[in-house]
């Protein structure tokens, strides 16, 4: 299969990366070389083989939902884009 | 006493606890050299003046019960570092400051080590090159305008070029043993689970894995064993009895069976690359090993599978950089014309090609033809090691496919690019530990490495084969410092 310049843009906008005619020409042309290179797969016969979804074998542990980090707020602020004090400031969502 | 950069970690923490270096002389030395090699460009953040006052503060009041008694050491910028800014090779990152601690870097702090600062690496460690760091190339101290391997190639770069004394960085494919290899330096990738994730930037959660790079084995040995702990802020970190790394690490490998897969032998690989795997089989007969041939019969399905697997997880994990809470912001319009803008000039080519694919293959429709299929496959490949493991104790490959090359030569076509990481990413899709030790050099001068590959939890056995091969091989760098 090939991807065409509308899926590019299509999975461009899925992914949130805004991407131009000209990127988009480049992106469709470097990822169907790869995809050409991952569809080796195909010739694999799977049809019985349970998918891997971990290397260990040990399921996924629960802790208490303690407090562990406290009066850590201006720190995490500070890495903040948008210069403000109290919140994390993003354009205007609702008119 | 030898020049202090030249002296292995083993060395100098036996010089420290003799009195005979305090860290102050041993981390000024570090840093002077540091700062004549910055054509090399294997730093992204130095802590310099700070490792200074800490090396002044540990010889006040030092503690040779530590394991890494006041020893200097930089590690990969993909560790979070608190207080002191972490990048991951992205310009999407240039600005953070982390407000926590690594725990494998935190271990190392515990154990008395001072960090010297943050090493260049391919942006979010996907690369194979280094080539892909918003902060520019690294060079390779073997020679002039040379790749020095990636993803940790400042790691390597740094390590191999005497700036820190051992180094930390992390493998997802490869990242860790094949700069290694292209280095002339050790490089271990733990079993996944056995060195915890927690503070790392994330690629690939189920592959991803810290591991130390070194000079020699006994010191990639000793490093390994402070890093490696069960850490509970990282819900895969495994909960097992690890071994006293360096204490018990022995040449003795008398019986020892060891594997080589008849798959790696792969088409259009260099006769020299074949040539010094046969001399690896020798050195490890002359151990005391048993060779037996092997087969991993799915791994050319190996890569393949990586590319759907790894950026899968990258494009969920890389969504949390939208120009928000921290990271780079690029203004715009409205707020997803804000993300879009953010993430498209925030992110490299290569980043934005793998968030691309990974998008791709987990959307609707597509699921099934490539996710779950690859995770199916990915299965295949971990039963084959499984079987093999039936019968050995330890597989022996090369660890790359050819050489270091050239900065530039691969930029402009990905999948050769790729391709660096067929011996590795195996490894990694199974969750296997494996180390890259030198072990000779090609007609161009540049070094190549095996790999050994272990059982889950085993890094002791490849440990042992590759001390016990080190002697054997006894290999040298020969640098000619021709970036000074």
């Amino acid at each position: 299969m090939t991807l065409d310049l509308k899926t590019v843009k299509h999975i461009s906008k899925l992914a949130r990366i805004s991407v131009d005619e000209e990127k988009a020409n480049k992106l469709a042309g470097d990822l169907n070389s790869i995809f050409e290179f991952i569809e080796k797969l195909n010739e694999l016969n799977t049809e019985n083989v349970e998918p891997l979804t971990s290397v260990a074998n040990t399921t996924l542990r629960f802790r208490e939902d303690e407090v562990q980090s406290q009066n850590i707020r201006e720190k995490i602020l500070s890495n903040s884009p948008d210069n403000n004090e109290d919140f994390f400031v993003v354009p205007k969502v609702v008119e | 006493m030898s020049e202090i950069t030249k002296q292995s970690l083993n060395e100098l923490i036996d010089n420290i606890k003799n009195k005979k270096l305090s860290s102050l002389e041993i981390t000024k030395a570090f840093v002077e050299r540091s700062e004549k090699s910055k054509k090399l460009n294997a730093y992204v953040t130095d802590n310099f003046s700070q490792a200074l006052d800490n090396a002044k503060k540990f010889d006040e009041k030092p503690n040779f019960e530590l394991k890494l008694p006041g020893i200097p050491i930089a590690v990969k910028d993909l560790f979070c570092t608190e207080g002191t800014r972490t990048t991951a090779g992205s310009k999407i990152l240039n600005n953070f400051i982390p407000t926590y601690e690594s725990t494998v870097t935190k271990n190392m702090w515990n154990e008395g080590a001072i960090l010297l600062g943050k090493l260049n690496c391919d942006e979010f460690a996907m690369g194979s090159s280094n080539e892909t760091s918003f902060f520019g190339n690294v060079q390779n101290p073997i020679s002039e305008n040379l790749v020095p391997g990636g993803s940790s190639g400042g790691s390597s770069s740094a390590l191999a070029a005497n700036l820190t004394p051992v180094t930390i960085g992390t493998d997802t494919g490869g990242s860790i043993r094949q700069p290694a290899s292209f280095t002339g330096t050790v490089g271990l990738k733990p079993t996944y689970g056995s060195c915890s994730r927690y503070g790392i930037v994330a690629f690939a959660s189920s592959l991803d894995q810290a591991g130390p790079m070194s000079t020699n084995v006994k010191d990639a040995a000793l490093l390994l064993e402070v890093i490696s702990s069960f850490d509970k802020k990282d819900s895969t970190s495994i909960d097992f009895k690890r071994n006293k790394y360096s204490s018990e690490l022995t040449n003795n490998i008398k019986g020892l069976k060891i594997g080589i897969p008849n798959e790696y032998r792969v088409e259009g690989m260099p006769s020299e690359i074949e040539d010094l795997w046969k001399k690896g089989i020798d050195y490890a007969k002359e151990c005391g090993a048993e060779i037996i041939d092997i087969s991993l019969p799915h791994t050319k399905y190996a890569l393949p599978t990586y590319y759907i697997v790894a950026p899968a997880e990258a494009s969920s994990n890389l969504a949390r950089y939208d120009g928000v809470k921290y990271g780079f912001r690029s203004e715009g319009e409205n707020l997803i014309d804000m993300y879009e803008k953010t993430r498209s000039e925030g992110f490299g080519e290569e980043v934005k090609r793998r968030i691309l694919i990974g998008t791709y293959v987990l959307s609707s429709g597509y699921y099934d033809a490539y996710y779950l299929k690859a995770q199916k496959v990915r299965q295949l490949i971990k039963k084959d090691f499984d079987d093999a493991y039936k019968k050995v104790d330890a597989i022996l490959t090369p660890s790359t496919p050819s050489s270091a090359f050239k900065i530039g030569e691969k930029t402009n076509d990905p999948v050769s690019m790729y391709l660096n990481d067929i011996f590795t990413v195996p490894v990694n899709l199974a969750g296997l530990p494996g180390i890259s030790i030198p072990a000779g050099l090609d007609k161009k001068g540049f070094p190549l490495g095996l790999q050994i590959i272990g059982k889950p939890f085993d890094e002791q056995s490849i440990l042992n084969i590759a001390y016990s091969m080190e002697e054997k091989i006894s290999y040298k760098n020969n640098l000619t410092d021709w970036w000074i």
